[in-house]
């Protein structure tokens, strides 16, 4: 009984890894101009830090290498992570869009399934797509990378993963929620997570309430840990703090993103919201 | 065995006493405006038996399809209750969808993907979508008469009959105890409008799947349907099979269906302008 209800959820599963996958080959040009996008403003980072020495900023060769180094990770982890953000948050968005959210959640399967598999999709596609910007800056800039522990930077960024779908989950509660406005506050919310979680700067720069708010994104260990262990060669040993945080932050953040998933389909059915397309 | 007997005289449908409000919510702030709510359901009561195709005939916001998406699970009621083969809409939703497919009036595909991508997606979320999938679905298509080299283009290509017989192919394929059809065939050219009518009828036939089919088409009412129920305003004006109603409210020697709902949606309009001047 157990079994064949895992090999139909697993099926399900795969149905909309299957389905991202052929919008993506279907949508490609789109897929390939904001590819672009991604890349040129990646880029204008990495040049605005080149240029600091130009405008009488830097202090020495050295510490602008770094600076840019700092920049163009905090650039590209940032196009990763809002991708993901993005695919997910706005799964339902599309789907209404499309006009086929009400056949999806008629469909025989569990919610979890249908949540995780839109993840599932989403960070394949990302990190796809961020190791291709992350390749054209290597050789772009000729970064220096000799001193980062790659396992380190890996085993961050896959607890750091966990948390993501957790705060991708609760976003995409908002276009369930109301069909008119609830993209905006999508962007919204993600506006706020880069201001807050150290993308470009320490967060310790911030004023207080929003620091505060910092410490409360996954987003900011995630950036953090990374940029430790590319940039100083941070052992896996010494992130383990900030790998147990984000594990910490996901063990918390998906079962209660789920849960308040749930709660929204009900409103949402209460209320006749499945229908509208804003 | 017993168990067999019983779920093969039960009712496919029966819904009792059921309700849905929309919109009526108070002013929470204070320049917030007050919307009145309207009633789609007013106390609905009725009975599906299985194996038979039931039309629901209603004018546009009538409630047809209010009381579709209850069946669906696509919404609560406010009050009453509804089954499908003995289990509740709200109690036993995850229950009540493995029984159940719907073929709407506006055919919900993702447009950039070809009819066989969406409806393999489908399959996978109906357990299905193995070996032998695409084999099935050309054998569907080739029935409702679909060229079979369009199942490779995008959606977009296709027309809008051609679509709705795609729609059509995708509840097939999950083999649904019961079809909700929410006016298949509007839009339609007649070609189209007869080969979805001549697939309905073959269901009844075979005895396939239970069909409840919404739509204010009167004479395909009168040919597809075994039993017919009249609603109009949210209330069940009259039901039982297409003959009885002709008989009962056409008011005419030789009447039709279109006689007998005209009398029957006239009285109640004069109901209400009494109503209105009491």
């Amino acid at each position: 009984m157990i079994a064949t209800s895992l090999r139909f959820e697993s099926n399900a599963f795969w149905g909309f890894v299957e389905r991202q996958k052929n919008l993506y080959r279907r949508y490609w040009v789109w897929e390939a101009v904001f590819l672009l996008y991604n890349l040129v403003s990646v880029l204008s980072i990495g040049y605005l830090a080149s240029g600091l020495s130009s405008i009488g900023l830097g202090q020495s060769a050295a510490s602008l290498q770094q600076a840019q180094l700092y920049l163009l990770v905090g650039a590209l982890l940032w196009t990763y992570l809002s991708m993901v953000f993005f695919e997910i948050a706005f799964a339902i968005s599309w789907e209404r869009w499309e006009g086929t959210i009400e056949y999806t959640f008629m469909a025989p399967i569990r919610r979890v399934t249908h949540l995780l598999g839109i993840c599932a999709a989403s960070l394949m596609y990302g990190i796809a797509r961020a190791a291709i910007i992350g390749f054209s800056l290597i050789f772009l800039f000729r970064l220096d990378l000799s001193h980062a522990n790659y396992l380190a930077a890996l085993a961050i960024f896959a607890a750091a993963t966990v948390a993501l779908l957790g705060v991708g989950i609760f976003t995409s509660i908002l276009p369930l929620l109301s069909p008119e406005k609830g993209d905006q506050l999508a962007y919204a919310v993600q506006g706020v997570l880069l201001l807050i979680s150290g993308v470009y700067y320490p967060i310790t720069v911030l004023p207080l309430p929003l620091h505060l708010a910092g410490i409360l994104s996954p987003l900011t260990y995630t950036l953090a840990g990374v940029r430790d262990a590319l940039l100083h060669g941070q052992s896996l040993a010494g992130s383990l703090p900030e790998i147990g945080i984000l594990l910490l932050m996901g063990a918390v953040l998906v079962p209660a993103a789920l849960w308040c998933f749930s709660r929204a389909e009900i409103r949402a059915k209460r209320l006749g919201l499945l229908k509208r397309s804003g | 065995m017993a168990i067999e007997v019983l779920e093969v005289n039960s009712d496919a449908v029966e819904v009792r006493g059921l309700v849905k409000r929309f919109g009526g919510r108070g002013r929470r702030l204070p320049w917030g405006k007050v919307r009145p709510a309207k009633l789609a359901l007013d106390n609905v009561s009725l009975q599906v038996a299985t194996g038979t195709i039931t039309g629901i005939l209603g004018a546009n916001g009538s409630g047809k399809s209010t009381l579709i998406r209850i069946l669906a699970t696509l919404l609560t009621p406010d009050g009453g209750t509804a089954s499908v083969f003995g289990d509740d809409v709200v109690r036993d939703a995850a229950a009540v969808r493995r029984h159940i497919n719907r073929v709407s009036v506006e055919a919900s595909f993702f447009k950039e993907m070809s009819p066989w991508e969406n409806i393999l997606y489908a399959a996978r979320l109906y357990g299905s979508g193995g070996d032998g999938t695409r084999q099935r679905v050309e054998t569907i298509l080739e029935r409702l008469g679909l060229p079979l080299d369009t199942l490779d283009k995008p959606m977009k290509q296709l027309s809008r009959g051609q679509q709705q017989k795609v729609a059509i192919a995708r509840s097939f394929l999950t083999s649904p105890s019961l079809l909700l059809m929410d006016e298949p065939t509007t839009g339609l050219d007649p070609r189209s409008k007869r080969e979805v009518q001549d697939l309905v009828s073959s269901i009844r036939r075979d005895r396939a799947a239970t069909v409840l089919l919404c739509t204010h088409d009167l004479q395909e009412a009168e040919v597809l349907c075994d039993r017919v129920i009249v609603i109009d305003r949210g209330r069940v004006l009259a039901q039982g099979t297409p003959a009885e109603l002709i008989q009962r409210h056409a008011g005419i020697d030789g009447g039709t269906l279109e006689d007998a709902f005209m009398q029957l949606t006239g009285k109640r309009l004069a109901e209400d302008e009494e109503e209105k001047e009491e």
